[in-house]
């Protein structure tokens, strides 16, 4: 039998790549469970769950709420906008009241990175992380690697390459660490400002070139200009932005070769992507949304092992 | 630890063959029936005796589904972790009579979380259970089967050990003692 060699999910970095298999495994009975007529299976019907949100968030949210649903659990809800963090409240205070009202789990995101480490520290129950700042977002890195391997049954080999804003994107770290374990050749591309310069030390390749980035590549997971965690101009105007980045669906036909293209949400439409090219048949934007509460539910069912 | 043959694939053979009788003389034609193997082990012995009713008895468009209890499981955070199998089913239960197949009815919790789990696909009209080895005098709950290979009185220490594969002739069935002499 096999279990996670982790009990909290912080990151991606802090998993093995049979942690990301195990996960694999259990997601595709899950999402079996989600094609069943109930879709629905009591086993966590004795663990309650409370979705921390220090930050705006819909599919993340929605996608964990409805994996909790799902396995039965009870949940509970919080957003910082309508909470007492408006009164002065601090983080520890905020969570030693709800540990106090005896919840198993708790899946937490906040802007500034290494909340979710921070938090597991000094609680008992168990953390997920669903987005710290610009560090990790492990369930979405886990969802698209997910979306890879169902398209092309392993992702050892293939050749990823990440586009637009690394620098701010949880999202890009968690993918690399993520694809680089599972054997994967990653590529990031994006104006050079918002390429961080640790980024090859990481063992991937940087382009500024978007043609020859798409050539290269199998998978092209394009990322969101995250204008809200912009502190200075990085790039003279969003038009000049869509000029060299953007990703049209004349770019991708005449590349002459299959390509799949990855978004996590929410997509600026007409800046990083143009709408023909979200709504084609190069897109598996909507498999990763219905993929994500399914690997969502695996996680979750996992981790409650460990209570 | 010893190990003792209970039944030899011979001996495997003639019961099921038995079973899948027993089966047809309850079931006819099988048209409102529906097998449900129960995984993993229930999956090799429901297979057989689909292929015995196919072939020997000719009965056609036999339904077979498979079914993973793990998520109805009552055990579920207490000693060890439990990892999911393939689960299938396809065929309809509404209103069908089930036939439950299983290796070993042991503690008959198996077959609770079986029940726990039909539930989430339909109201059958009827639900028997079928096992290859019945171990009488070990059970947790008030579960008993409506067809059985073999009854088995064996003593808490022992363990059953059903082996079964596509290939008929290395199939057997061992009783395993595993106190340390």
């Amino acid at each position: 039998m096999s279990e996670l060699s982790v009990r909290n999910l912080i990151g991606i970095k802090d998993l093995k790549a049979s942690d990301l298999n195990l996960i694999f495994e259990t997601t595709n009975r899950f999402l079996e469970v989600l094609n069943r007529p109930i879709k629905k299976v009591p086993t966590l019907r004795d663990i309650t769950i409370a979705n921390l949100f220090f930050e705006n968030s819909t599919r993340t949210k929605l996608s964990f709420e409805l994996a909790q649903k799902r396995l039965s659990a009870d949940v509970i809800n919080f957003s910082s906008s309508v909470s007492s963090i408006k009164k002065g409240e601090s983080l520890i205070d905020t969570i030693n009241n709800i540990i106090s009202m005896k919840v198993d789990m708790i899946v937490v995101r906040h802007p500034s990175e290494g909340v979710a480490s921070m938090i597991s520290k000094k609680v008992k129950s168990i953390i997920i992380n669903a987005g710290d700042g610009s560090n990790e977002h492990p369930t979405q890195a886990i969802l698209d690697t997910y979306t890879i391997q169902q398209k092309f049954g392993n992702i050892s080999g293939k050749k990823i390459a990440i586009i637009g804003d690394i620098l701010h994107s949880r999202v890009a770290l968690s993918n690399i660490y993520a694809l680089k374990k599972l054997g994967a050749e990653v590529c990031v591309c994006g104006p050079t400002t918002l390429i961080p310069k640790y980024i090859k030390s990481l063992g991937v390749t940087v382009e500024t070139n978007l043609k020859k980035a798409l050539l290269w590549c199998d998978v092209a997971n394009v990322l969101r200009v995250q204008f809200e965690r912009m502190k200075s101009s990085y790039f003279p105007s969003n038009r000049e932005y869509s000029k060299y980045f953007g990703i049209t669906k004349k770019i991708l036909d005449d590349l002459g070769k299959d390509i799949t293209i990855m978004h996590p949400g929410p997509i600026n439409r007409g800046v990083e992507l143009s709408s023909e090219v979200v709504e084609s048949d190069y897109s598996v934007i909507l498999d990763q949304v219905e993929n994500g509460v399914a690997v969502r539910m695996a996680i979750m069912y996992l981790l409650a092992s460990k209570l | 630890m010893n190990k003792k043959l209970l039944l030899s694939s011979k001996n495997l053979k003639i019961i099921i063959n038995r079973l899948a009788c027993q089966l047809k003389e309850v079931h006819g034609d099988f048209k409102d029936s529906v097998i449900v193997g129960l995984q993993p082990r229930g999956l090799v012995l429901s297979k057989s005796i689909k292929k015995i009713l196919e072939e020997q008895h000719k009965i056609q468009n036999l339904k077979i589904n498979f079914l993973d209890i793990t998520f109805h499981r009552d055990d579920f955070r207490r000693d060890k972790v439990l990892n999911p199998n393939f689960n299938n089913m396809e065929n309809d239960i509404e209103g069908k009579k089930i036939i439950l197949i299983d290796d070993v009815l042991y503690t008959g919790r198996s077959v609770r979380s079986a029940l726990s789990a039909l539930d989430y696909y339909g109201r059958p009209s009827k639900i028997q259970l079928l096992v290859l080895i019945d171990r009488r005098f070990a059970r947790h709950l008030p579960i008993q089967p409506d067809f059985s290979g073999r009854q088995v009185d064996a003593i808490q220490n022992e363990k059953v050990f059903v082996n079964l594969s596509a290939d008929d002739k290395k199939n057997s069935v061992y009783i395993i003692n595993q106190t340390n002499e």
